[in-house]
């Protein structure tokens, strides 16, 4: 099974990277970009019975290590 | 006395805090890499120093928070040895949970190398009690994640517990509530983003970084 994560910081926490991609963008001539955010998707394979499983993995896997949930929110999508 | 700097693949500050810790305190200081999985015994003091360990993958610190001698560091913590967190060292502290909160991309998005003048806002812990009725420390930062995030009742209580050691009086990366290093709950761990280990002796700038290290293990 294939599992991607993305993640993101959370809402209220301030992403200066997409602040200033947003800013880029106005200044490119799209003054209409707004609430630009700046994330990490991660891919990898997972071996698991079901895709049930695979999601609880997964799902612990961004708890332990590839998101900082003191800051960072993720989300998870199993493709069987 | 004894300290041990922690060595991970990128740490770049290992050997600075091996010469400060050894010029300001006459501590000796034993070099531990990363992949060690007991550290010597009797230490008094355990530094993480400054780098870019792991080349920052993921997130920094990330990926040093889970070496095998993290486990010996979390122990040797628990049993009362100090623990410094220096830079990428807080940063590693922080993801290791040894220390609440995070480090944050610089609210300039600059990688900030300078002096800073620090205010000792507690200088009670074991990590500051040298500096005695001194108020202000100057050292340099050079970071390009150092700004210190934690939710407002995390804030709240490390303000409450008397566990914020420095503030900036400046702030340069737009650190939340001007924070520039923190101690534990237990007062053994230290997360600190300036580096005293670039401010131990006059030559430097500033010799406000040694009176870290002597609030720890003497003077020399």
């Amino acid at each position: 099974m294939k599992a991607k994560v993305e993640v993101f910081l959370k809402p209220g926490v301030l992403d200066v990277q997409g602040k200033a991609v947003e800013n880029a963008l106005h200044g490119l001539g799209w003054p209409g970009a707004a609430n630009v955010r700046v994330g990490r998707v991660v891919t990898f394979d997972v071996a698991a019975a079901n895709a049930e499983e695979a999601r609880t993995d997964v799902e612990a896997m961004c708890e332990r290590l590839l998101a900082n949930p003191v800051i960072e929110s993720y989300r998870v999508e199993i493709v069987p | 006395m004894k300290a041990a700097v922690i060595v991970f693949p990128g740490s770049n500050c290992d050997r600075d805090c091996k010469t400060a810790i050894e010029r300001s305190t006459g501590a000796t200081v034993d070099m531990i890499w990363h992949g060690e999985n007991d550290l010597p015994e009797g230490l008094d003091l355990i530094v993480l120093p400054g780098g870019f360990a792991y080349g920052d993958y993921l997130r920094a610190g990330a990926m040093a928070a889970l070496s095998p001698v993290m486990e010996a560091v979390r122990a040797a913590a628990a049993r009362g040895v100090a623990v410094a967190g220096i830079c990428n060292g807080f940063q590693v502290l922080c993801e290791a949970g040894m220390l609440p909160g995070a480090l944050m991309r610089n609210a300039g998005l600059k990688y900030v190398c300078k002096a800073v003048a620090l205010d000792v806002v507690n200088a009670q812990t074991r990590f500051t009690a040298a500096y005695g009725e001194q108020r202000v420390a100057v050292m340099t930062v050079g970071n390009g994640e150092g700004a210190y995030f934690a939710d407002g009742a995390t804030l709240d209580r490390l303000e409450g517990e008397g566990r914020v050691a420095f503030r900036y009086r400046d702030n340069p990366n737009g650190s939340v509530r001007d924070i520039a290093g923190i101690v534990s709950d237990d007062g053994n761990v230290l997360g600190v983003m300036p580096h005293p280990d670039r401010a131990f002796e006059a030559a430097l700038g500033s010799a406000d970084g040694a009176t870290l290290f002597q609030s720890i293990l003497g003077r020399a």
